[in-house]
């Protein structure tokens, strides 16, 4: 079973929806108790960094997802849980971030393009064996956010141009983010989602 | 590169779906669920669902299609239609819906932008403005097109993204149901001066007419309904065309 994080932000049962589609077993969970229970989690987000954080401590979570990670059990983070996993954001100065990876998030530049970035945009893959195991270069997801990664790290595994190349996707072993919206972005996106449910052993019917 | 969007709009009333050609003439055309599905098969970038439920006792049905509809389709949706305060924000979002517009009770009560900006983010609050031209300006209406405000829908919009709405769905009332193309005068206005995505409502007709919208008036999308619906044009083959003139849309 994969355990959707829920930590009173966002629209979990979309995740859980597609989730259902593939039919792979999943459930919202509420306490860092459930963990052990599932074969992998997610941690979905929607709203501002400062605010997730505070509720993922006050939800005594913070410590767990970290502790997840390190034991290198597979977790995805999705749009503003992809930030989470980072150390800042400037959406929410002197606010510290999971920190599992180095770097943080800045907001776009204004390259007379819209802030915040809405709509679809085509993925340039360069990590293929993670949740991009049956996604090319070229196909379309879901985006909306405000804020781009900066990281020194060797994480990358897709980028987008909206005015210039940002990293909107990072893999490091079993741990997988992605600023745009797997659930919302169509049957490439829950191919996404059955890539990753694939790597938690999670059986899907379809 | 971001695409440009393609997205239908289904009229919901009393739970079933109508269209209504320049808001009169309601024809019963089936069921939302349905017809999301179908128009989330055929290529659909997003979805609009208006509620336009008239008795307060049967605007609840909406909840349940929204709920039908998020387990369905996986492309974002918006729900609008007799929103008037946060709490119809919290219900719907909660049903599944992505993204809630509001129309009349924002320009009656404009914090309301505010209030469900803050507590959903941005991305959630779509701001739909139905205006009209007026002495070579643009003029704001409210309850389904039937009462004028005297509010330009230029000093509007972006009022409504300094609130922070994240996205301006805008419609024509002088184009609505025509066919004869959107206003591009009205729509390149707004485009150009709010800071947020501009998705262009009301008069299209033919491929040409999405073309122009996103290149002469810089829409970021552009919906359509009756045109859909009734398979006048099919969303693969609208799509193919603007390729085909280097318009960026997701294939």
């Amino acid at each position: 079973m994969i355990g959707i994080i829920d930590y009173g932000a966002g629209n979990l049962q979309s995740v859980k929806n597609a989730f259902d589609k593939i039919g792979v077993q999943c459930e919202i969970i509420t306490n860092a108790e459930s963990f052990e229970h599932c074969s992998g989690l997610i941690l979905p987000g929607v709203g501002s960094f400062g605010e997730a954080m505070i509720q993922l401590n006050k939800h005594e979570l913070v410590e767990p997802i970290v502790s997840y990670c390190n034991n290198n059990k597979p977790l995805l983070g999705i749009c503003l849980g992809l930030q989470l996993l980072f150390e800042y954001s400037e959406e929410s100065p002197n606010v510290k971030g999971l920190s599992i990876f180095n770097g943080g998030f800045k907001r776009l530049p204004d390259f007379g393009l819209k802030i915040p970035q809405i709509g679809w945009n085509d993925l340039k893959i360069l990590k293929k064996d993670g949740i991009f195991e049956n996604t090319s270069t070229g196909d379309y997801a879901y985006f909306v956010h405000s804020y781009y990664l900066d990281t020194a790290e060797d994480i990358i595994a897709a980028t987008v141009n909206y005015g210039v190349e940002i990293t909107i996707a990072v893999e490091r072993q079993n741990i997988s983010a992605c600023q745009f919206h797997p659930e919302k972005s169509g049957e490439i996106g829950l191919r996404m989602l059955q890539a990753f449910a694939k790597r938690c052993g999670e059986e899907c019917s379809c | 590169m971001l695409a440009k969007r393609i997205i239908p709009c289904l009229d919901v009333k009393d739970g079933r779906v109508v269209k209504g050609v320049s808001f009169v003439n309601l024809i019963d055309a089936g069921d939302p669920v349905a017809c999301a599905k179908a128009y989330y098969e055929s290529g659909a970038d997003e979805l609009v669902l208006l509620d336009i439920t008239a008795s307060h006792e049967n605007r609840k049905t909406i909840i349940e299609v929204v709920k039908g509809v998020a387990r369905e389709i996986f492309i974002p949706f918006t729900v609008g239609g007799g929103i008037n305060e946060v709490d119809d924000f919290t219900a719907l979002l909660r049903a599944g819906a992505d993204k809630v517009s509001v129309n009349s009770a924002a320009i009656k009560n404009p914090r309301l932008i505010n209030d469900a900006a803050y507590k959903f983010g941005n991305q959630c609050v779509v701001c739909a403005i139905d205006a009209k031209r007026k002495d070579g300006g643009f003029e704001v209406y409210i309850n389904g097109g039937r009462i004028p405000t005297g509010i330009d829908a230029v000093a509007w919009a972006c009022e409504a993204a300094k609130r922070g709405a994240g996205e301006i769905l805008l419609t024509s009332m002088d184009c609505d149901g025509q066919k004869n193309g959107y206003d591009l005068l009205l729509t390149k206005s707004i485009a150009d001066n709010v800071g947020i995505p501009v998705i262009a409502s009301g008069g299209a007709g033919s491929l040409t007419h999405f073309k122009d919208v996103f290149e002469k008036a810089n829409a970021d999308a552009a919906l359509a309904a009756s045109l859909f619906h009734f398979k006048e044009l099919e969303i693969s083959d609208l799509k193919k065309y603007l390729k085909n003139n280097n318009i960026a849309v997701r294939i």
